[in-house]
């Protein structure tokens, strides 16, 4: 044990892994990686299924697949790991001072570890049937996706026979194509919006593959059951996403999977009093991922929901770097000029929040999704005057994608002001 | 024509096939969205990824998947194969789990190691 | 032959089982489900009324004054999490105000002690997040919030431990008056009691119409709820009501002992008893009701709906009685609002009540009143908490992430004097699944260790009440589904 360590890297999915194999290439040597679970690998250790790591190692790979490429990649450094271990407070040291990290395990019982730098790495949880408060009784039977998920592939269990999928997205999707191998009925895919939350390629290769309706503009308005799941009713929902009456349609069943959106872990990171930004429900980051807590970082679901590994794996490394400099000395002024990034039309939020002017490299990498499904259209990036500062083409944007673009660090760097990133749809260009 | 959704890679590109025009594609981002295009209607294939029984291990079950895609109808008759498939850990990545899957010279192979409990 | 039978594990039938524990009595608990605290006692408001409500001089009155009194010795007694956090009745405008006033002059005749009339300002001095229309208020000091379900499965824990026998999936299915016993049947075979105390919730009617017809009609209400996240916690401190009106009791806002803040319920006659379903009409009613007391209220942070049936009767007071004809039979029927808040009186009422009828009541020596929780982790400081893991390593082991709830607290759960058996009797017991989450990370983990604790297949292991199954089937069997 090196305590106190240069990094601390919480949680060994994807994002820790890339973020403690950069560190690791960038110099520091006392870094250790902190994972809940008894497996370092996170939730790909769940996805089996295919699709994985095309931008990243240009070829298809299962989750598992993946996950091990980088868990390889981390047994040739000395990257330490501990693994059953679970963060419980993160005490921010001040003034440049070492961080606290409270963690407790059946191994190595409670411990208080010291070092320098911090990569939260926790990732997301799936939004439950609470969250979006469908009625209904309250019987066995209804789970979110990944939990079906963990069922079926980690310990090799069914979780019912015949399935309604809440939502589109792509948990959620996969999951219906999953069962289906497996010998249940997927009766539909209800989503509430007017289009999927999901991949295209996922629609294709999981619902219409199989013949599994997907009832967009739809929700589920009842479930009944005293002990398990027996009917649910489906409705259509208007333009205000209320349902509308006498569209009922009924499906008898005994499960419910919900995939319903995932929201970013940040108890930790709220609890260390890192600055969060409620449209991402993650923490505010600066262009090297660094928190509002100087020497603390994140990366990955926890910060915003990416939709592929590939990103996130991009975006950590960024964070591994960051930290390595940061332990290395190259620490931000404290009054850095900085550049906020603000969300335009049509745009829900952008990671990073905020760019620290003369810490732009010679781009800043920005990632950002939209709010509405579009056909071809323009990103605008636009100083506080409205002028035009950049633009990207799009085909098509959606929701259900993350978009990014490289903004030139010149760019920020001559911004007197905030800098706007909005969606300009072309004239007569409307959604499909 | 026939219009269809790649899923070659996450982009999901809009391709028109021209079945009378010896299955040409337009839409494709790169050429193995062309590929995709033409064998989609003639000879559909899908990798397949599932599950196999694992015994002695720290999990129960490995997951696989065919090396190659294979042909899309044939997807229901290879899980039948993995269901009465059962192997003993230790287990390496890209372990050959069942060879020449249904004779459609695909191997069913281990998506990651499983270490001995 | 049982001295006492009591029909019923939910808090009330748990307050008498302890309250005859301390006496050298044989006593047996027949509850129907799987598991105890499972009806009304697990969704209510989980709220110790003051008792400024009921009117004077009704059984309720009385006891839930008198509950309240005995609530923090006797949850100090049984480690069961318990706070007096003290209400407030908020009222809104002038015609809302001799509404307050009447339940002050109702309170003070109740013998409900430091009442006082506040002003809106002063109630928003005490609660800065009220809304700014509140015109005046009825503070409430001695209100308190309690877990409910902990509160029962202590009370029946010490119960048992001091000889209370437990039997569980053990519905009354037939009653036979044998002179002045009974003979009860039950798909465990039949029990012969001198007494039988009935504290059946929502089916009290049911089982007394076992003997004979009840001169009560339970009419189920049912009451809709929130439970929103931690982050939500801290909006109010205290039990925030609204005026009772037209519309029900109101709406109220609260704190939970666990940290999360509860808002709920409206009030709907209900014909299904089970149906324990949520409506978006009410939902939407409590959204609305409790906007109006608390305006910053996040209810996106909602975690969980849930609803209870209120086993209101016809009688507007609770049925407390002996049977005429069998005076050995003893009803606790009708134990709506304040039930809960009643519970440790309504259980020293009825045993004075089976006194009368000659049940000997002298104390035992040996009856130990005191019941230790199993361990709360996440309550523990660091010191605590290492030494806990030095002894044993499972208290290391988090498995609910969402309430930092560890493996031997679980274990500990499925091996305590009334040992749980389904995946929401463990977060009853310690906690886990309770959380933003809910269950959806630790579920399979608590499964498989209630799985290998109880040496019982994983798709044997329950959600809740029998028919609450979890997994449908093995995969990879190699066999056909059949």
């Amino acid at each position: 044990m090196a305590n106190p360590y240069e990094l601390i890297v919480v949680g060994g999915g994807p994002a820790g892994l890339a973020a403690a194999c950069q560190a690791w290439e960038k110099g520091l040597r006392r870094i250790l990686i902190l994972e809940r679970d008894s497996e370092l690998g996170g939730i790909l250790n769940q996805c089996i299924h295919s699709g994985f790591g095309l931008q990243r190692f240009r070829e298809e790979l299962t989750g598992p697949e993946y996950a091990g490429r980088f868990i390889e990649m981390l047994a040739d450094t000395g990257v330490e790991t501990s693994l059953d271990t679970m963060v419980l407070q993160i005490v921010p040291g001040e003034k440049g001072a070492l961080h606290q990290v409270h963690a407790v395990s059946a191994r190595d019982g409670y411990r208080v570890l010291e070092t320098r730098a911090v990569v939260l790495a926790m990732g997301c949880r799936e939004r439950t049937r609470g969250a979006i408060s469908i009625p209904g009784e309250r019987p066995s039977g209804i789970f979110t996706a990944g939990a079906a998920q963990r069922y079926l592939n980690i310990e090799g269990y069914m979780v019912g026979r015949r399935v309604v999928i809440l939502g589109s997205g792509d948990i959620g999707l996969i999951m219906a194509r999953r069962m289906t191998l497996e010998g249940a009925k997927v009766l539909a895919c209800v989503e509430l919006m007017p289009y999927s939350g999901g991949l295209m390629r996922n629609i294709v290769q999981c619902l219409e593959d199989f013949d599994i309706p997907l009832y967009l503009s739809h929700t589920i308005t009842d479930i009944k059951g005293h002990n398990r799941v027996e009917q649910v009713t489906v409705s259509k929902v208007g333009p205000d996403r209320r349902p509308i009456p006498d569209t009922e349609m009924v499906f008898d069943c005994d499960t419910v999977l919900l995939s319903v959106g995932l929201i970013p872990e940040n108890e930790l990171t709220r609890a260390a009093g890192a600055r969060m930004d409620r449209r991402t429900n993650g923490a505010m980051v600066y262009e090297n991922m660094e928190t509002s807590i100087p020497g603390i970082f994140a990366c990955g679901n926890v910060v915003h929901v990416h939709d592929l590994v590939d990103y996130v794996s991009a975006e950590s490394e960024r964070a591994g770097a960051a930290a390595a400099a940061y332990v290395q000395g190259q620490r931000a002024e404290e009054n850095a000029r900085t550049v906020e990034l603000k969300n335009g039309d049509g745009v829900s939020y952008t990671v990073p929040q905020t760019v620290r002017a003369d810490a732009a490299g010679r781009t800043v990498e920005v990632f950002f999704r939209v709010n509405r499904v579009t056909g071809p259209a323009a990103i605008a990036v636009r100083d506080a005057d409205g002028n035009s500062l950049t633009g990207f083409r799009r085909a098509h944007l959606a929701p259900g994608e993350m978009e990014h673009i490289l903004l030139p660090g010149d760019l920020v760097r001559g911004a007197s002001g905030p800098v706007t990133i909005a969606i300009e749809e072309d004239k007569g260009g409307a959604a499909q | 024509m026939k219009e269809l959704v790649c899923i070659v890679c996450p982009r999901g590109c809009r391709l028109q096939v021209d079945e009378q025009n010896g299955y040409a594609v337009t839409g494709n981002s790169c050429p193995r969205g062309a590929e995709y295009g033409k064998n989609e209607l003639q000879h559909p294939t899908r990798v397949l990824t599932t599950t196999v029984r694992v015994t002695g291990g720290v999990h129960c079950r490995l997951p696989v998947k065919t090396s190659t895609a294979i042909p899309k109808d044939l997807l229901f008759d290879a899980m039948k194969v993995a269901d009465a498939v059962c192997v003993a850990a230790p287990v390496q990545p890209g372990q050959v789990i069942v060879e020449n899957l249904l004779g459609t010279g695909a191997d069913l192979i281990a998506g990651r190691g499983i270490e001995m409990a | 032959m049982y001295d006492v039978i009591i029909i019923g594990g939910g808090v009330i039938g748990a307050a008498v089982a302890r309250r005859l524990a301390r006496c050298p009595l044989k006593v047996a608990v027949l509850e129907a489900q799987n598991d105890v605290a499972n009806g009304t006692t697990k969704a209510n408001s989980a709220i110790i009324h003051a008792g400024y409500d009921p009117e004077p001089g009704t059984l309720m009155a009385r006891l839930n004054v008198e509950g309240n009194r005995m609530m923090g010795p006797l949850c100090e007694e049984l480690d069961v999490p318990f706070r007096r956090t003290g209400s407030l009745v908020l009222a809104f405008g002038a015609d809302q105000q001799p509404r307050l006033e009447e339940l002050y002059r109702r309170g003070t005749a109740n013998g409900v002690p430091g009442l006082r009339l506040l002003s809106g300002a002063e109630a928003r001095e005490l609660e800065p997040n009220l809304s700014q229309e509140v015109t005046g208020a009825l503070l409430a000091p001695s209100a308190g919030i309690v877990d409910p379900w902990g509160l029962a499965l202590a009370l029946l824990e010490n119960a048992v431990t001091n000889g209370v026998e437990l039997f569980r999936r053990c519905p009354v299915t037939a009653v036979k008056a044998d002179g002045e016993n009974f003979v009860l049947t039950t798909p465990r075979g039949d029990f012969a009691a001198r007494h039988v105390v009935n504290a059946a919730g929502v089916d009290a009617d049911k089982v007394r119409a076992l003997l004979e017809s009840p001169d009560y009609t339970v009419r189920p209400n049912r009451g809709e709820y929130y439970l929103l996240d931690k982050t939500e916690g801290n909006q109010v401190s205290r039990v925030i009501f609204q005026c009772p009106g037209p519309e029900g009791k109101g709406v109220l806002v609260a704190p939970t002992v666990h940290g999360n803040l509860l808002v709920g319920p409206n009030a709907e006659a209900v014909e299904d008893r089970r149906d324990l379903g949520n409506t978006a009409d009410a939902l939407d009613f409590v959204r609305r009701r409790a906007l109006q007391s608390v305006p910053g209220l996040n209810l996106r942070q909602n975690i969980r709906n849930f609803s209870g049936i209120r086993a209101n009767t016809d009688r507007g007071d609770f049925a407390i009685e002996t049977s005429k004809a069998h005076p050995h039979w003893l009803d606790l029927a009708g134990i709506c609002s304040p039930g809960l808040s009643s519970a440790p009186a309504i259980a020293d009422y009825a045993a004075r009540l089976l006194a009368e009828q000659g049940l000997p009541l002298e104390e035992k020596p040996d009856f130990r009143p005191r019941r230790q929780a199993v361990p709360r982790f996440r309550e523990l400081n660091a010191e605590q908490r290492a030494e806990l893991i030095q002894k044993d390593p499972r208290f290391g082991r988090v498995i609910c992430r969402c309430e930092t709830v560890t493996e031997g607290e679980i274990v500990a759960a499925l091996h305590s004097p009334v040992p749980a058996c389904s995946i929401n009797g463990i977060k009853r017991r310690c906690n886990a699944g309770m959380g933003r989450c809910q269950g959806g990370f630790c579920g399979p983990r608590v499964q498989e260790i209630i799985a290998r604790e109880l040496g019982v297949p994983m798709t044997d292991v329950l959600m809740d009440q029998d028919g609450t199954w979890v997994l449908a089937c093995e995969t990879k069997t190699g066999k056909e589904e059949g």
